[in-house]
C-alpha cells in the first residue's frame, strides 16, 4: 500500500513535469490553427481551430524579408542544406582527426588532442570576426560553403571518436595488418563500420547543432536567398498566428531526425559498441 | 639454411628494457616449434618480431631464404592466431576468413572455394553467416585458426591461443591443433606458458627465461636432461623437488642422506633435483617422508610431505596404494634419476 502511494506520488511529479514541457508547445500549436482575430480578441487557445491549412500554407509560401525574396520553404531548404552539410563534414573530419590522433603514434598526439579539445572552450562568438574576415577574403560570404565550412570542425565529435578508437583492441589492427590491410583499408574496413552507431549519433548531434545556428548565418549572409529557419524566426513579421505556425514548423526537422534515428542515437551515445 | 632462421635477434625497448637477448634459432620446414616460459620472459616478443609486429633492435630474421627484417607484416606471408582471437566483430565468419584473401586480390570463386575448404576442415561450415559475437569460445578459436589456414601462409604463429578456453576445451583444441598441423604441414611456432601444452604439441621446444633461450630440444630430451635449474623446475608436472646439498669428491651429502660415486667433478654447494615420479618406495630407503597431504588423482596419488626441514616434498605413488596423512614413507631414488645443479649459476653439473 505504501509502495502504491510513493509510486503514485512520483508519477504525479513526473506528470507535472511533462505538463510544464508540453502545455506551452501545445498552446502555440492550438493557437496557430486559429485566425489572427481570435487570438487578438480571446488570447491564446487550448483547442484546435479550423485555419490550420490556410495559416501554414500562407507561411510556407509567403514572400518575406525586406526585399520580399524569401519564402519559409526556401528557409527550410537552406537550413536543411546547412545542417546536413555541417553534420556530414564534421563527422568526416572528426573521424579522420581521431584516427590520426590514436593510430599515428607521434610524440605530440596527446598535446595535439588537448589543443583540439581546448577549442570547446572557445565558442564561435569569440572567433567570429576573424572567421568572418577569412570568409570575406575568400569571397565566400553569401554561399552555402561559407555557411557550412567554418563551423564544421567539432572537438566534441573528435573526442567521442578518439575515446571509442582507444577501446578498439590493438590485436584487431595487428590482425588486419597480417591480413594485408594498409592504413587506409584499416580505417575504411574496420574503424568506420565499427563506429557506425556512433557516426549516426554524431550526425544527429551535428545536424541539430547546424540547424540551430543563428549568429553565424546572420553574419555571413547578407542576401535573403541564404536565410535559414532560425534567422527567419527573428525576421518573421506579420500576424501572430503565422509566427506561431512558423515556430511549430521550425521544430519539425530536428524532431523528425531524432525520431527516425533514435535507436542508433541511444546505442551510439550510451554503449560504445 | 633452414626455413626460419633467427640470428642474434635482440629486442630492446625504448625505455632500455632488454626483452630478448641475442637469440639464434632455426626452425625447419613443417616443424612445430613451441616457445615456453613464464609470463614476461620475452617469448611473445620473439614471436611478434617474426610476425613483424615488433621492430627488431639487432640481428636478422630469414624466412624461406629471404631476409624479412624490414618487410612489412602484410608482405611477410605469415598468419597469426591471437590470444583473444582478434576476430573482426563486424564481419561474419565467411568474411573473417575471406578478408585476407580479398586484400591479396584473389578472385571471388577461388576465395569461396578456399573458405569453404577451410570451413569444412575446421567444421565451421554451419556458422559461416554468423557474427563472431554469436559463437562460443571454441568456435571462435576455430574461426581464428581458419583465418590463418585459408591463406596458406609460409608460417603459422600462435600466441597463447588456448588460454581463454576452459580446461576441457583446451585439451580438445590442443589435440585438434596438433592434428591439423600434421595434416596441413605448415611450419608453426606456438607460444605458451603452459608446460603441458608445450610438451604435448611440440616437435621441438624452446624454454625461454628472461629473454634467453635456456634450452632447446625435443620435449623428451628436455624432460630427461634439463640443462639448468630453471628448465628442470619449469618442465614437468608436478614440479621437480629441489633440495640443498653439498658435493665433495663425487659424494653428495644432503640433509640426512648421502649419494656416492656421482659422475661429476664439481665441488661445492649444489641443488639436488628429484622428480616426484622418479621415487620408489623401498625398505631402508634414502629418504624418510612424513606424509602431510595426499591428492588422489585415480591413476596415481600425489603425496606431499616433509623431510626434516624441507616442506612440500612431492612423491607420485601408484593409484592403488592407500597412503594416509601421518604415515612415514621410506623412499629411494631410481637409479641415476637425479639432477645436480650448481647452486649459484643454476647450471647442471652431473
Amino acid at each position: 500500500m505504501t509502495r502504491l502511494i510513493t509510486s503514485g506520488f512520483s508519477h504525479f511529479i513526473l506528470f507535472i513535469g511533462i505538463l510544464i514541457m508540453i502545455v506551452p508547445v501545445w498552446m502555440i500549436f492550438a493557437s496557430s490553427t486559429h485566425t489572427g482575430l481570435t487570438i487578438n480578441t480571446h488570447g491564446l487557445q487550448m483547442f484546435l481551430g479550423d485555419s490550420f491549412y490556410e495559416n501554414y500554407m500562407r507561411v510556407l509560401l509567403y514572400q518575406g524579408g525586406f526585399f520580399k525574396e524569401i519564402t519559409a520553404l526556401k528557409m527550410f531548404l537552406n537550413s536543411f542544406i546547412m545542417a546536413t552539410g555541417v553534420a556530414i563534414l564534421s563527422v568526416i573530419t572528426s573521424l579522420m582527426a581521431a584516427y590520426a590522433l590514436v593510430y599515428y603514434r607521434t610524440k605530440y598526439a596527446t598535446l595535439l588532442f588537448w589543443i583540439i579539445f581546448v577549442t570547446i572552450l572557445v565558442p564561435l562568438e569569440l572567433r567570429i570576426f576573424p572567421t568572418y574576415s577569412v570568409m570575406a577574403e575568400l569571397n565566400l560570404v553569401n554561399s552555402y560553403f561559407g555557411l557550412i565550412v567554418p563551423i564544421s570542425a567539432s572537438a566534441i565529435a573528435t573526442l567521442f571518436f578518439r575515446q571509442f578508437y582507444k577501446t578498439v583492441p590493438d590485436e584487431l589492427l595487428e590482425s588486419a595488418k597480417l591480413d594485408g590491410a594498409n592504413t587506409w583499408r584499416f580505417f575504411v574496413d574496420f574503424l568506420v563500420p565499427l563506429s557506425k552507431t556512433m557516426i549516426v549519433a554524431m550526425l544527429i548531434f551535428m545536424f541539430v547543432f547546424g540547424y540551430n545556428q543563428y549568429l553565424w548565418p546572420l553574419l555571413v549572409t547578407s542576401s535573403e536567398q541564404y536565410w535559414t529557419v532560425v534567422m527567419g524566426l527573428k525576421m518573421m513579421s506579420g500576424s501572430i498566428v503565422h509566427r506561431f505556425a512558423f515556430v511549430m514548423m521550425s521544430m519539425v526537422p530536428p524532431i523528425l531526425i531524432i525520431i527516425v534515428l533514435q535507436k542508433h542515437f541511444i546505442k551510439g551515445v550510451f554503449q560504445d559498441k | 639454411m633452414s626455413f626460419l632462421d633467427l640470428k642474434n635477434v635482440t629486442k630492446i625497448y625504448p625505455n632500455g628494457t632488454k626483452a630478448v637477448h641475442e637469440t639464434s634459432l632455426s626452425v625447419d620446414e613443417g616443424e612445430f616449434m613451441v616457445f615456453v616460459g613464464p609470463s614476461g620472459c620475452g617469448k611473445s616478443t620473439l614471436l611478434r618480431m617474426v610476425a613483424g609486429l615488433e621492430d627488431i633492435t639487432e640481428g636478422d630474421i630469414n624466412l624461406d631464404g629471404q631476409l624479412i627484417n624490414e618487410v612489412d607484416p602484410s608482405e611477410r606471408d605469415v598468419a597469426m592466431v591471437f590470444q583473444n582471437y582478434a576476430l573482426y566483430p563486424h564481419m561474419n565468419v565467411y568474411n573473417n576468413l575471406a578478408y585476407g584473401l580479398k586484400n591479396r586480390g584473389i578472385d571471388k570463386e577461388t576465395i569461396e572455394q578456399k573458405v569453404n575448404d577451410a570451413a569444412k576442415l575446421l567444421q565451421i561450415s554451419d556458422f559461416l553467416q554468423r557474427k563472431p559475437s554469436m559463437l562460443s569460445g571454441g568456435q571462435r578459436q576455430r574461426v581464428a585458426m581458419g583465418r590463418a589456414i585459408v591463406r596458406n601462409p609460409k608460417i603459422f604463429l600462435f600466441d597463447e591461443p588456448l588460454s581463454n578456453l576452459d580446461a576441457k576445451l583446451r585439451i580438445q583444441m590442443r589435440l585438434e591443433i596438433k592434428k591439423l598441423q600434421q595434416k596441413v604441414g605448415v611450419t608453426s611456432i606456438f607460444v605458451t606458458h603452459d608446460q603441458v601444452e608445450a610438451m604435448t604439441l611440440a616437435d621441438r621446444l624452446a624454454v625461454i627465461n628472461n629473454g634467453i633461450i635456456e634450452q632447446l630440444g625435443t620435449p623428451i630430451e628436455i624432460y630427461n636432461n634439463p640443462e639448468s635449474l630453471f628448465v628442470a623446475g619449469f618442465i614437468g608436472s608436478p614440479q621437480m623437488n629441489f633440495l640443498d646439498a653439498n658435493l665433495n669428491n663425487k659424494t653428495l651429502s644432503a640433509e640426512n642422506f648421502e649419494i656416492k660415486n656421482i659422475d661429476s667433478d664439481y665441488n661445492g654447494e649444489v641443488t639436488l633435483g628429484i622428480r616426484p615420479e622418479h621415487l620408489i618406495e623401498s625398505e631402508n630407503g634414502l629418504i624418510n617422508l612424513k606424509v602431510e597431504l595426499v591428492e588422489q588423482l585415480g591413476s596415481d596419488n600425489l603425496v606431499y610431505g616433509q623431510i626434516k626441514n624441507i616442506k612440500d616434498f612431492c612423491y607420485r605413488s601408484p593409484g592403488n596404494q592407500t597412503i594416509k596423512r601421518g604415515d612415514t614413507l621410506s623412499l629411494n631414488i631410481e637409479e641415476n634419476k637425479y639432477y645436480i645443479f650448481d647452486k649459484s649459476t643454476g647450471k647442471r653439473v652431473n
